[in-house]
């Protein structure tokens, strides 16, 4: 073997070992954090975690029912004011969009996707919480769906991209006008990568804390309504992990948990549904 | 096909002012038509009249405008930006350029180079078009799909799995899927650009024949690099070169005898 073969070898050799390590170290770190989460989460893990609200310290048998129940208002709330602005600017930008007008839209969204979350929790502290003159449901909701809009923006955006453009001209042949084509033909096609995309976004919202802390804040009770401040997972995990008592950290893992799996029962259900259409990759 | 004897006049030779009615035997017809993309200009005061019930096929080298001009027909070009005509195109005597392009579309069809089913069931691919336009009655909808898909020859081949993925379908099968979809909509025109290009060539006899028994329902322009093709299943064959419409004639006289020397080279193979 000449020197330029056994040098092209080791290179090789190297390469392919090192891609290799990076592929198995991000597979290690999230089995790792799972592994943790279950064995310290799981361990705390009750009937009464899901159902009894925060016991006082020193009493055992509470639970984090309204957290989760806070966190899923958020959730629905953040929904409401992200999924449908998202998806319709995505659409702007993919399907209608001029040069400008998209360019800056673009832009901006970008630059909005970088802007820190506490930030955004100071926004919605500073815009709702203030006149208000207290800590609300709302104001979280309203945090959490801003952070959602730019992934949800470009996602949908990209997706919407990828639908092959002979697809949109089969339509538009048919005599359809470019709205009905768009949401007759080019959005069905392009719905698992839109969905894919808002389940990122609400995954990355969900554990979301430094925003709720100005917004949603704490409460140890049940919220009723959108008025009132509530406590959440991600914020509970905050304050349970950092208290001195190992009961509550115990629930902080536990909170982890059931957070990790709520985002991941929520995905896999939404790939589900739309993967029972039909999609045009696998043509 | 019955020849009438009506149809040995040349719609080249016909002079058909704005003035006289428009003539039965015309569908469409292009005149002093220039076309761009941006500054550059793809086409040259091209001048044709596509004939009624026939099929007219459209052929010349790649580059040479021929999909540039089918693509104008249903003015498909307006989804490229800055691609403009200049010119006039006539349907029926309407200015096509002054129709809502919606109209246009449903009445001129197209199929594709490559088979475009949407990603749906066979049954839905079809009723798309009906759906769309408001054309399905409550019963007649799977009727109508039914019979599209006779038309286009693939109703025995796909009767018992019209809730299937369009994709499951050989590639012939969706070109022919594509072109139910097409006529179900009952176009007056329909253009094909370049439809067997991605086939093989029993896909492609199948097509042909089809093409052929479809003469009775609707005219056709045929975009083909094939020269055979264009030989076998078309009643006229317009040359492109370049931009310009070089002949426009029988097909059988575009093959036999062509006036001009360039079309003489390029269907006897001397280039392109």
């Amino acid at each position: 073997m000449s020197l330029r073969s056994v040098r092209r070898k080791t290179v090789n050799v190297v390469m392919l070992s090192l891609t290799g390590l990076c592929a198995l170290f991000t597979v290690s770190a999230l089995f790792f954090i799972l592994g943790y989460l279950v064995y310290y989460g799981g361990k705390s893990l009750n009937w009464a975690f899901f159902v009894n609200l925060p016991a006082p310290v020193g009493e055992s048998g509470g639970g984090m029912a309204n957290a989760i129940v806070g966190s899923g208002k958020l959730l629905l709330l953040a929904s409401l004011l992200g999924v449908p602005i998202g998806l319709l600017g995505g659409v702007y930008l993919a399907e209608f969009g001029g040069r400008t007008f998209s360019f800056v839209v673009r832009y901006t969204t970008d630059l909005l996707n970088g802007v820190p979350s506490i930030v955004m929790g100071i926004f919605a502290y500073t815009i709702i919480v203030i006149p208000m003159k207290h800590f609300s449901t709302f104001a979280g909701g309203m945090a959490l769906g801003v952070i959602m809009i730019p992934i949800a923006v470009r996602t949908t955006e990209e997706s919407l991209r990828s639908v092959p453009r002979m697809l949109r001209e089969g339509a538009l042949a048919l005599g359809t006008s470019k709205w009905k084509t768009v949401a007759t033909v080019v959005m069905p096609a392009a719905m698992r990568g839109i969905v894919t995309g808002i389940m990122l976004t609400l995954a990355r919202v969900a554990g979301e804390t430094a925003p709720l802390l100005f917004t949603a804040f704490s409460n140890h009770f049940w919220s009723s309504g959108w008025n009132r401040p509530t406590d959440t997972l991600p914020v509970m995990i905050y304050t349970y992990a950092l208290g001195p008592y190992e009961d509550w950290h115990r629930q902080a893992w536990a909170a982890g948990l059931v957070l990790l799996a709520l985002v991941l029962v929520a995905n896999i259900g939404a790939r589900l549904v739309v993967s029972r259409g039909i999609s045009f990759r696998r043509a | 096909m019955a020849m009438k004897t009506s149809e040995e006049s040349r719609p080249t030779e016909r002079a058909a002012g704005a003035a006289t009615p428009w003539p039965a035997d015309i569908k469409m017809r292009a005149a002093d038509l220039d076309f761009y993309y941006g500054g550059k200009q793809a086409l040259h005061s091209i001048a044709l009249q596509v004939p009624t019930g026939r099929i007219t096929a459209l052929i010349g080298p790649s580059g040479c405008g021929k999909t540039t001009f089918l693509r104008i027909l249903n003015r498909m070009y307006e989804t490229v930006p800055q691609a403009h005509p200049d010119g006039e195109v006539l349907l029926d005597g309407e200015d096509i350029f002054a129709l809502d392009v919606v109209n246009l579309r449903r009445r001129v069809g197209m199929v594709f180079q490559k088979p475009n089913p949407f990603p749906k069931s066979i049954f839905d691919n079809i009723a798309y078009g009906l759906r769309i336009n408001g054309m399905a009655g409550k019963g007649s909808l799977s009727e109508a799909v039914e019979k599209s898909l006779k038309r286009a020859a693939l109703w025995d081949e796909v009767k018992d799995q019209l809730h299937k993925s369009a994709y499951a379908l050989s590639g012939g099968q969706q070109q022919r899927l594509c072109i139910a979809r097409a006529l179900a909509v009952e176009p007056e025109v329909l253009l094909l650009d370049e439809p067997c290009s991605a086939l093989d060539p029993i896909a492609t006899a199948k097509i042909e024949e089809l093409l052929f028994n479809l003469k009775d329902i609707c005219t056709m322009v045929i975009v083909t690099h094939n020269m055979q093709q264009a030989a076998r299943t078309a009643d006229y064959t317009g040359f492109f070169l370049m931009g310009r419409l070089i002949e426009f004639n029988k097909t059988a006289i575009i093959f036999k005898t062509p006036a001009r020397k360039e079309t003489e080279d390029y269907i006897t193979g001397r280039f392109g």
